[in-house]
């Protein structure tokens, strides 16, 4: 029975219980999501446990519909930036030369425009759906994972093993998935959940400047948009949905540094 | 009455191990090691890796690496007990009674200093000198060490210097602070044999003339007999035997003590080459690409069916270059490779995958020429899976049919790596070459990061292969006690240039050219007063020149 620190359960129950409730999100819920069914802004209560919203809709029932939004959009983003930047940054890395070059400064072009900025403008052009949401933070994510995916394979790619495989004639293919991949994974699983939790707050930025999710479905951060007024009334509505951002942001992290611990120390890891 | 310097009785070190997917746990790694020393003699440390060589050595300075703690035992130094006082003692103690010379220079000199401020820092450090009085002796210590420019070489920095010379500046630095041991940490491993001899005589020169006792840790039996007094035998944490050095030497007690001193004695009769070569190098001129002058110059070789070419010099000679040619790694410039009657494309692309699978390769570091994240069974079996198509059932047989020639049982077949000893991963490496069914395995320094007695058991492997399967070698080292047991005919390199070549009767009989006459006079042999001979005799050639 292995051990599991308490910063590690923690992360895990927090974390645990954010993608239950994501997924089950329809089952649980007390009402619908658009369904009005009290006062503007009402207290917390036995039947709406964290009061209303800004036009009367049980806060709860938002609270957990858009954890269902913002997780799987990250979850989506995060899934298509780490398939695709790890690999076109293996395949940087073992053909190098004009290919490693040409991808490379694109990728640099790509950095050197503020991500916010690049998706506010694609965004601001083109029809905001979920799809075009995941594929732009996808894309401009993926950037980030080219650059360690390709950092992290030219360190292995000089390894006498993947000579050998080269010697033995075995095509790019096997050299990146069964040579590489194999030994990249830790660095690229701990980038995983920080860059999940970087999907989090995009989207959410994105949703809080209007961009992100519409109306009348809301993610995180379009709840705390919707409600930002309450605040300077002293109502708490807008800071609800902040906390469930920090907790997922933290609970997320940790459970990460556990997995990077644990895969270095696998039979065979190295360090 | 002699002075006992250095005293340690019945010591013990432990260390902490964390073994993957178990409980962190302590485990002794010397049992209860006990030696005197006096001052101005010479004992050898010897033993393979994992001995308890180097944490014997530097727990006479009350230091133990990372995660390795003295757990029992007493050291005296000049009457001292120095286990167990403070750190503030210990820090006058270290780099003034006791210095240390480790195994790497390169690594142990800061790139940024220039030599003699690194060389004086310990003895201005501990105010025994003023900075002229450090300064006069470092020269004084730099010309008895033989370098070159005694007065201006400790302006340099160390990058500016070649890899002996900076050992030798190393020995300097330990020297400088007038200490009363030393502790040799395999202080010439790193080198080549023809630096090596230099660095050594400079050393024992040194611990003569000014008269400190000095611990001397190497693996190598043959270079501790030259420069040592007494000679004590390691192996895994326990003191085999303890005796003089010509005791050791010629009249070894114990079993494991006369392996070590008889290993490699065995010869390798010499075959004659056949008509037609297996590889053929031809007129090979290369350069590595970005670079404007050649790595090879006209390098001509051949290599006979079921026989082996030993291709030898000094780190930088081209060995293993060649080899990057051979292999398609590094197109040539100029010059062709024939292999088995046909001409072999010179870049990798160009090879079919049956001119891949005759020519295979075993690499020098066996630990990074294996996937860490394989098992040995997936090592062994992607060659038959890719060359032969095997699967399933067919493919294990074979896998643990090479698994048994290379002396290995059916247990390893789903061990990783990690879980290997260095031999053993070496065996991998050789099953994972032979399990193509090549005609030539080229064999890059496969011997030379073991320890000799495992080191000698994988040449009896690969000799014996050698006749069951008829597949030749190209065996690259720079070790001739390696050469003279496996070789059929030699090629002797020298910058990128193959200076002899021949048969190994011819290549090792006399007359010699300069330069295979100083490799072969290089090499240690394991009987007192060689050095001195060898040393004797290049003077004696120099003023007859």
């Amino acid at each position: 029975m292995m051990r599991i620190p308490p910063a590690a359960l923690i992360g895990l129950f927090f974390t645990g219980l954010y993608f239950f409730v994501a997924v089950f999100a329809p089952l649980i819920a007390p009402y619908s999501m658009t369904e009005i069914v009290g006062d503007v802004w009402e207290p917390s209560s036995s039947e709406h446990w964290l009061g209303t919203d800004n036009i009367g809709r049980d806060l709860l029932t938002r609270m957990i519909y858009g954890g269902r939004t913002t997780i799987f959009i990250a979850t989506a983003a995060t899934i298509l930036s780490f398939t695709l930047g790890s690999i076109l940054g293996f395949t940087a890395a073992v053909v190098g030369g004009w290919v490693d070059q040409v991808m490379s400064r694109f990728v640099d072009l790509i950095m050197s425009i503020p991500t916010l900025i690049f998706a506010l403008v694609v965004l601001s052009v083109m029809p905001v759906t979920l799809l075009i949401l995941i594929l732009v933070m996808g894309l401009l994510d993926s950037t980030r994972v080219y650059r360690l995916a390709r950092a992290v394979a030219v360190d292995i790619n000089v390894m006498d093993y993947v000579e050998a495989a080269k010697l033995r004639g075995e095509g790019r293919r096997w050299v990146i998935f069964r040579e590489i991949l194999p030994n990249a994974l830790s660095p690229l699983v701990a980038e995983m959940g920080l860059r999940f939790i970087f999907a989090v707050l995009f989207v959410s930025t994105l949703s809080f400047l209007g961009l992100g999710v519409q109306p009348p479905n809301a993610d995180w951060g379009g709840i705390v948009k919707e409600n930002k007024d309450g605040i300077v009334y002293g109502i708490p509505a807008a800071l609800v949905p902040a906390v469930a951002i920090a907790t997922l942001a933290i609970s997320v992290n940790l459970v990460a540094d556990w997995v990077l611990n644990r895969t270095t120390s696998l039979k065979g890891g190295r360090g | 009455m002699s002075e006992k310097l250095l005293k340690v009785e019945n010591l013990k070190i432990g260390a902490r191990i964390y073994p993957p997917g178990e409980k962190p746990r302590n485990i002794d790694i010397v049992h209860g090691v006990s030696f005197e020393l006096e001052k101005g003699k010479v004992l050898g440390l010897i033993g393979e890796s994992g001995a308890g060589k180097s944490t014997i050595g530097l727990a006479s300075m009350a230091y133990g690496r990372g995660g390795v703690e003295i757990t029992g035992g007493k050291v005296w130094v000049n009457g001292r007990e120095i286990l167990g006082t403070n750190l503030r003692d210990l820090r006058k103690l270290r780099g003034t009674e006791v210095t240390y010379v480790s195994q790497s220079a390169a690594a142990s000199f800061n790139p940024a200093k220039k030599i003699m401020e690194q060389v004086i820092e310990a003895s201005l450090h501990q105010g025994k000198f003023s900075k002229k009085e450090a300064e006069a002796r470092a020269v004084e210590l730099f010309t008895k060490l033989g370098l070159p420019d005694p007065e201006n070489i400790g302006n340099r920095y160390p990058h500016q210097v070649s890899g002996g010379q900076l050992q030798r500046c190393m020995t300097a630095l330990a020297l400088c602070p007038e200490p009363d041991l030393v502790v040799f940490d395999e202080p010439t491993t790193a080198l080549d044999v023809t630096t090596q001899i230099d660095v050594l005589m400079a050393i024992k020169d040194a611990i003569r003339d000014t008269g400190v006792a000095a611990l001397y840790i190497t693996h190598d039996l043959a270079v501790v007999a030259q420069v040592s007094d007494e000679i004590m035998v390691l192996r895994m944490g326990d003191m085999v035997e303890h005796g003089t050095t010509d005791q050791i030497i010629n009249n070894p007690v114990e079993e494991y003590t006369r392996d070590l001193v008889s290993v490699r004695s065995t010869q390798h009769e010499g075959k004659p080459p056949t008509d037609n070569p297996v590889l053929t190098v031809e007129n090979v001129t290369a350069r590595y690409k970005g670079t404007n002058f050649d790595v090879l110059h006209n390098v001509t070789m051949e290599l006979h069916p079921g026989q082996t070419l030993a291709v030898v010099g000094e780190s930088g000679s081209g060995k293993s270059t060649t080899a990057r040619v051979i292999t398609g790694l590094l197109p040539p410039r100029e010059g062709k490779i024939h292999f088995d009657g046909r001409d072999l494309s010179p870049d990798l692309e160009g090879r079919s995958r049956e001119d891949l699978r005759e020519l295979q390769m075993i690499y020098q570091m066996a630990d990074v020429a294996m996937n860490p994240r394989q098992t040995v069974g997936t090592i062994i079996g992607r060659p038959l899976e890719f060359y032969f198509g095997m699967k399933g059932k067919e493919k294990r047989a074979r896998i643990i049919e090479l698994l048994d020639e290379i002396e290995l049982g059916v247990e390893f077949i789903d061990r990783y790596p990690a879980e290997l000893s260095g031999g053993q991963k070496q065996r991998v490496c050789i099953a994972r070459a032979l399990a193509a069914k090549p005609k030539v395995i080229i064999c890059d320094e496969v011997t030379s990061a073991l320890d000799p007695l495992v080191a000698d058991g994988i040449l009896k492997l690969l000799e014996n292969l050698q006749k069951v399967e008829n597949v030749a070698y190209l065996f690259i080292t720079h070790d001739l006690a390696t050469v003279k047991a496996i070789a059929d005919s030699i090629a002797v390199m020298y910058q990128g240039r193959v200076v002899r070549y021949g048969p190994k009767t011819e290549v090792l009989a006399p007359p010699f050219d300069d330069y295979t006459d100083l490799l072969l006079s290089s090499v240690p042999e394991m009987r007192l007063g060689w050095l001195e001979e060898v040393v004797q005799n290049r003077k004696m050639e120099s003023a007859g020149n």
